[in-house]
């Protein structure tokens, strides 16, 4: 048998339980101009929280086989300014500055007389698409211990020929697939995919991998993350 | 399962119909939280597409459709971005605490399609498509509703699992390889979304076929003069 009520009191129940629901009105906030961009900017930090926590430093990106190659005139040229910065590949140096010991500019000479990796992974932009480069260089790592740099510094700056500007947590510089790229598809890296050296970073989303590299600092302190980052993106995006 | 019941009489006629309490405060409370959450996601979702609009290669570039900014959120990409990777956690959340609750209180046995219901789905077709007898309610939810719910909690999931694999290819990439790799992962991450829309708008149809009393079950829990008897 069930309990019997009037319809009165039912309607004082049906209020009591709409009621409850109030905590639901609170996702309004984002709706809130002022409150928006430090909402959204809330949830992209946790985001970059969880994708820290989620990089493994040993574990590698997928390699794949000649044949699940991208065509190298397939390989997309992005950039945010200019295709060929003009850089004078001639004089190049990297300009090193920052926790290192042996400060300085690099040539490329110096980078190539580290032991040369060479991988067919996948570049994933940001935008979406996707495609398998094949990218040779020396491993970031081994450039940091060859000029002296403190691996227990938090980040790795790099400037480029376009004004471009990136930065890099310590354990991604640190990966064993991170490399200081000066090859594609077994040929030098043409102006257009940032000669003479551009970052390849398997683990990190496209925006990260900079270009026509020109200078490289490691700290502890960033003034500044990265050219699209300062403008909303993910700073860690890593994939 | 037992469903509380109470037996309610007008002070004006005397009348007495019975309600029944369907939705605990539980699961009205995800719904809601579901509900805005799943419209930021496809509406920002909509945006990140918006900035390469295919899913063949890049170079060069067949865009599958152009589609309007009206229908979308965020503004730009990165401001898309950050409503995705926000509300990808209340999301989430609510999936996670949902789906908790439900397994824990055994409130699941309301909703969830079990062989059982089989044969009550094709009856139920036949009444909504079909202009066919309708058949004897007996609970909360009809065979084709339960069918109907859980393919949604399924395709959330389904969602929740590509969408993980479109965004980490490299540190789940087992979950990317399952799904054909971070290239085919982003066309089932797009496709799902499609099929949950599909669910929505027949889950809005449903709603305004079955009137207020129906509707304001999942605000109030209580369900007035339901077709079916708690008995």
């Amino acid at each position: 048998m069930n309990s019997r009520i009037n319809s009165r009191k039912f309607r004082t129940i049906n209020r009591r339980e709409l009621l409850k629901l109030a905590p639901v009105v609170a996702l309004g906030a984002f709706a809130v101009p002022k409150l928006q961009r430090p909402l959204l900017a809330a949830g992209l930090g946790f985001s970059d929280w969880a994708s820290a926590r989620l990089f493994r430093p040993e574990h590698l990106a997928p390699t794949f086989g000649d044949s699940e190659l991208t065509p190298f005139d397939k390989f997309p040229i992005n950039d945010y300014d200019v295709d060929d910065p003009q850089v004078d590949l001639d004089n190049w140096k990297l300009s090193v500055g920052g926790a290192v010991g042996k400060t300085g500019n690099y040539t490329l000479a110096q980078i190539q007389a580290l032991h040369k990796f060479t991988h067919s992974t996948r570049h994933v932009c940001v935008e979406g698409w996707d495609v398998i480069g094949n990218f040779g260089g020396a491993r970031l790592s081994d450039f940091l211990t060859m000029i002296g740099a403190d691996l227990a510094a938090r980040f790795v700056t790099v400037e480029c020929a376009d004004d471009y500007y990136e930065s890099l947590d310590m354990p991604t510089a640190l990966h064993p697939q991170t490399l200081l790229c000066y090859e594609m598809y077994g040929q030098p890296l043409t102006r257009e995919h940032g000669a003479p050296v551009r970052l390849n970073i398997p683990t990190k989303i496209g925006y990260k991998q900079a270009k026509y590299l020109t200078s490289l600092k490691v700290t502890n302190v960033l003034t500044r993350v990265g050219y699209w980052e300062d403008q909303g993106y993910s700073d860690f995006y890593s994939l | 399962m037992a469903t509380r019941a109470i037996e309610i009489e007008d002070t004006k006629t005397g009348e007495v119909v019975e309600a029944v309490y369907e939705h605990p405060l539980i699961v009205r409370l995800c719904h809601w939280v579901n509900a805005v959450s799943l419209f930021v996601m496809v509406g920002s979702g909509l945006q990140i597409f918006r900035a390469f609009p295919s899913f063949s290669a890049k170079i060069p570039q067949k865009d599958l459709i152009h589609w309007p900014k009206a229908f979308a959120l965020g503004g730009w990409l990165g401001g898309a971005l950050q409503w995705h990777l926000t509300f990808m956690w209340i999301y989430l959340g609510t999936g996670l605490f949902y789906l908790g609750y439900q397994i824990f209180s055994g409130h699941y046995k309301q909703v969830l399609f079990v062989p059982r219901d089989i044969p009550g789905v094709w009856p139920m077709v036949r009444h909504y498509f079909f202009f066919g007898p309708k058949p004897p309610a007996r609970e909360a939810y009809n065979s084709l509703q339960k069918h109907a719910y859980t393919s949604a909690i399924i395709l959330g999931i389904l969602s929740v699992l590509t969408g993980f694999a479109v965004w980490k290819p490299v540190q789940l990439s087992w979950l990317a390889w399952m799904m054909g790799g971070f290239h085919y992962a982003r066309l089932w991450h797009f496709l799902i979304m499609w099929a949950i829309l599909a669910f929505v708008f027949g889950h809005l149809v449903m709603v305004v076929l079955h009137g207020w009393n129906n509707f304001v079950s999942m605000l109030t829990g209580w369900k007035k003069d339901p077709d079916y008897t708690s008995k």
